[in-house]
């Protein structure tokens, strides 16, 4: 969605002359250059690209350890990543602030006068927030609180409806108790609230808390609700029922909402062995694995076996080097052309000695902003992520899996997963021979590094200081790593 | 479909050494194992650029009461999948019921009481079933589409028993609809001009019809909350204002929904153009990303005079990332957005090369082109199959659309249009995308109206034909024959 570029919109509908285009440096994107006082305008490709026109606010509903944060930060995280700016507002955390200390369950009795008020004031300081944050350049708002109320929610849809915002309500229905109890073991004990309780105590509290909330639960209704547009979750996916789906952002959101799953699993990421390009120093191209990128082949292929994983599936890209890694691990493997490495257009097979040589602008504007930067004839970081999209949405549907990848791809899967921004995503580091487990846990992501012993070539740029284009050639060249 | 590569070769025939050795296919470009001596056991289907996670065959059971969209939805989603590269067919019981008695008398034939007619429309879905079993088995076939009302719980019963002796999967699609004027309005589409209704008028036939929804509203039994809860399916209400969907078991079913949740039947047009004639046409070059020829230019204007005299309500342009679209769509006055996945194929080393010029450096690339132009991907390049899967998520947006532009180019425009109009994989690579014309596309009962304007400013043409000879031996002058004139 972020490589959706909007064309200018003000201008007269009867012109006849075109604009004259120019190439934008940065992305390379073309765009009409109309002159104002002799100046060139700032295109609106350059600023914020929304797919929707209104904001979105995403209303989540549901009793207590259904899922709802999980859902929030799962789905803000989906959604920050493909480039569309999302943040939630989670109404716990308001009143954790403003009740320092939390008690028991009795906060939240339905006849607590006191408790009630303070819970409104919180929902509506956290509404307050949303609207600032959908004002500034947010463009979806997740606003995780019970809202079990038709009344709530009918406020909600109020306050929507005044600041010209879409609203569409995602609820999690589940009755299975080993389900709502493994819940509340993962993510409720370890709640600031219960800190001071020991896991017996916090389960009762927390049980009795629900049935606080379970008198008055009005779930979505398919004739009350019939004009609202939702999405039910029933039973952590077995089933679905979506209403009134409004927009492009929506259609998206149930998507991903649908291929999601809850079922323990490992994913395990690597680059190909080291591969005859990496030792030069060049980037890009389609070599084969060196020796000891080919040791290291053998070593994954071994500690794959240790690992003892059931059914696991194996992806690699269409080039040589991943394959010929995957080769060694002896489980049938799958072929992806979205996983192939970034394309690096006419710097394709250079040294960065190279590109500084033939191209300092191009270099230099890299280093200034390296996630849109786009190589001439070739892609951004930003175009990789569009081009992922579709291998995320397949790694959410799968159990155990290993993705023998590239640098720069590694670099977009490890974004997603562990929630990094555009700005960090080009810097993060995934070195050759170093195998990342990551295991989902509570609201993240465990991370375990495991280097398989086999030197490589160090392939980590790191962003030098002088980034301007006027540098000399030493000050770009001074973070590239050691080669043959 | 997918690439799976079984790298569990015996021990004995493979030194470490030869475990790495990779071979590049030359028309698809792909790295597999080497063969070496003796060869192996290797799992050869034909790669792709998508895993395409289809396991066991499935079969999809249609749902619903006659005049709800099933035919409609199973001739859209076969010819979806169809085009991502999932062989699906339509097996259509109202055909096989028509081929077993040849003349349609009335509704009478479909009262629940008429014990001889009940015979024959239970044989005939024996029969397709029968056909689905040859399709899976004999003839590649991936996906079934069992395209008839399945209304009663006994048929649904008897259908799923059959998939699980066969080992396939089931996915239900029904479709539900109490809106009565959405109802008459599908009966005057597709049913009063069906082969039953030939000799009726229009009253008779809707008459007719209705009095036939009646004989099956009876013993209609939607799929159950509770009683249907293990089975895979979605309900889809109303057109599309909402959707149940139940135990999604795996890949192919989820898309399904997904496309589903998004086509509507709101009506609207589709125009596809390319962009106006560039600079690199004139020379008879392919790719690069060259501006618009001043014929070019003229097009653009024509087209906007065009789009303007069509008076077309909330049109959406759309343009790809290259300067000749957006050159194009600049002189339209409209705002557009720009998509990196509408950019032109992808020629990799023969980008900017004349025809000529491939021939002369690439001579066995540009045979294999010809033998096969769907799968054919240049060297660090895209071939159709590629950008079909790029692609799509254009389609899908496309279908949530109404009025849309795309101002295109010329492999782009083909892959689009195969889509929208049905082509098979083959064909694809060979419908006619001249310069300077324009195809409106207007959804009609079950397929599309096309209509061509060309709008009257010269170009040069752009469309090489399959040459007799495609033998890598060929001369050059074989090669060369059906090359279009340029400077």
């Amino acid at each position: 969605m972020s490589s959706m570029e909007v064309g200018m919109a003000e201008r007269p509908s009867n012109s006849a002359t075109p604009r004259e285009l120019t190439q934008n440096p940065l992305k390379k994107i073309w765009m009409p250059l109309p002159c104002k006082n002799g100046l060139p305008e700032k295109h609106i490709s350059q600023r914020k690209v929304c797919m929707t026109n209104c904001p979105t606010l995403i209303v989540t509903v549901g009793l207590p350890a259904r899922g709802k944060t999980y859902i929030s930060k799962k789905l803000t995280r989906y959604l920050n990543w493909i480039g569309v700016p999302t943040r939630e507002f989670n109404v716990g955390q308001y009143r954790r602030e403003c009740v320092k200390i939390y008690k028991s369950f009795e906060f939240f009795r339905p006849d607590n006068e006191e408790g009630l008020k303070i819970r409104q004031q919180c929902a509506s300081a956290a509404l307050n927030d949303v609207r600032q944050y959908l004002a500034d350049g947010g463009q979806v708002a997740v606003f995780d609180a019970t809202n079990t109320t038709r009344e709530r929610r009918g406020t909600i849809t109020a306050f929507a409806e005044q600041n010209g915002f879409k609203v569409f309500f995602v609820e999690s229905v589940c009755e299975d108790p080993e389900v709502i109890a493994e819940n509340i073991v993962q993510v409720k004990l370890g709640s600031p609230d219960y800190t001071n309780c020991n896991t017996e105590e916090a389960m009762e509290d927390f049980k009795k808390r629900i049935k606080c909330y379970e008198n008055s639960y009005e779930t979505l209704d398919e004739v009350l609700d019939r004009d609202l547009s939702y999405i039910k979750i029933m039973d952590v996916g077995r089933r679905y029922l979506v209403n009134q789906v409004q927009d492009h952002i929506q259609s998206r959101i149930v998507y991903y909402l649908m291929n999601i799953h809850i079922t323990p699993r490992s994913i395990y990421l690597c680059r190909h062995g080291e591969s005859d390009l990496n030792v030069k120093g060049c980037i890009g191209g389609d070599s084969g694995l060196s020796p000891r990128g080919k040791e290291f082949a053998n070593y994954l292929g071994q500690f794959i076996q240790s690992q003892e994983i059931s059914d696991l599936k194996v992806w690699t890209s269409q080039m040589k080097r991943t394959i010929q890694t995957a080769e060694a691990v002896s489980v049938p493997y799958e072929q992806w052309k979205a996983l192939n490495e970034i394309d690096a257009g006419v710097c394709e097979e250079m040294m960065y000695e190279e590109i500084q040589q033939h191209y300092p602008l191009e270099f230099a504007m890299r280093d200034q902003d390296k996630y849109r930067y786009r190589y001439p004839k070739g892609e951004s970081y930003e175009d990789l992520v569009q081009r992922l999209e579709p291998v995320i949405m397949e790694l959410e549907r799968q159990e155990n899996i290993l993705v023998v990848c590239h640098q720069a791809i590694m670099r977009c899967l490890l974004a997603y997963f562990l929630d990094k921004t555009a700005e960090e995503l080009p810097y993060l580091k995934c070195p050759l021979h170093t195998v990342l487990k990551l295991t989902p846990v509570a609201y993240g992501c465990k991370v375990e590094s495991i280097y398989l012993n086999v030197d490589a070539v160090n392939t980590h740029r790191d962003r030098p200081e002088n980034v301007k284009v006027s540098r000399m050639a030493e000050e770009a060249l001074l973070t590239v790593p050691a080669h043959q | 479909m997918t690439l799976s590569v079984c790298a569990l070769r015996s021990a004995d025939m493979t030194t470490d050494q030869e475990k790495n050795e990779l071979t590049q296919t030359p028309l698809l470009k792909i790295w597999v194992p080497w063969l070496g001596m003796g060869g192996c056991k290797l799992n050869r289907r034909r790669g792709s650029s998508v895993p395409q996670f289809t396991n066991s065959p499935t079969l999809i059971v249609m749902v619903g009461l006659p005049a709800r969209g099933k035919t409609y939805i199973s001739k859209k989603l076969t010819r979806y999948l169809n085009w991502i590269g999932v062989p699906t067919k339509v097996f259509n019981l109202g055909q096989y019921r028509r081929e077993a008695v040849q003349s349609y008398k009335s509704f009478e034939f479909f009262r629940p009481d008429n014990e001889e007619a009940m015979q024959i429309r239970k044989a005939c879905a024996t029969n397709a079933l029968k056909d689905v079993v040859i399709y899976f088995s004999k003839e590649h076939g991936q996906v079934a589409v069992f395209d008839a009302t399945n209304t009663t719980q006994e048929r649904r019963v008897s259908i799923v028993s059959f998939a699980k002796e066969k080992g396939y999967k089931v996915f239900f699609v029904e479709s539900i609809c109490d809106d009565p004027e959405i109802i008459a309005q599908n009966i005057t589409d597709v049913k009063v001009s069906s082969p039953d209704y030939l000799n009726c008028d229009k009253d008779e036939a809707l008459a007719d019809f209705l009095k036939r929804i009646e004989c099956y509203k009876q013993t209609y039994v939607p799929l159950d909350d509770e009683k249907d809860r293990r089975l895979s399916y979605i309900k889809i209400f109303n057109v599309g204002s909402r959707y149940l969907v139940n135990c999604v078991q795996d890949h192919i079913q989820s898309r399904i929904v997904y496309y589903l949740m998004n086509i509507h039947v709101t009506p609207r047009s589709i125009f596809l153009s390319r962009h106006g004639e560039s600079n690199m046409n004139l020379l008879g070059r392919i790719g690069g990303d060259s501006g618009l020829s001043p014929r070019g230019h003229k097009y653009a204007t024509a087209l906007g005079t065009f789009i303007k005299s069509q008076r077309i309500k909330d049109l959406k342009v759309w343009t790809s990332h290259m300067k000749r679209t957006i050159q194009t769509a600049e002189h339209l006055g409209i705002p557009y957005e720009q998509w990196k996945a509408l950019n032109e194929i992808d020629a990799g080393v023969c980008e900017e090369y004349t025809y000529e010029e491939i021939q002369d450096n690439h001579p066995e690339e540009f045979a294999l082109r010809d033998q096969d132009k769907y799968r054919y991907r240049y060297p660090k390049g895209e071939s159709y199959e590629d950008l079909v899967h790029r692609l799509e998520p254009v389609i899908m947006e496309l279908e949530r659309q109404e009025n849309v532009l795309v101002v295109c180019h010329q492999a782009v425009m083909r892959c689009l249009l195969a889509y929208l109009l049905d082509k098979t994989a083959d064909e694809l690579p060979y419908l006619k995308c001249p310069l300077h014309t324009v195809l409106k596309l207007t959804p009609v009962a079950y397929g599309c109206k096309v209509e061509h304007v060309f709008l009257n400013v010269e170009a040069v043409n752009t469309h090489r034909e399959r040459p007799g000879n495609v033998d890598v031996s060929r001369d050059p002058e074989e090669a060369l024959k059906t090359i279009p004139d340029h400077f």
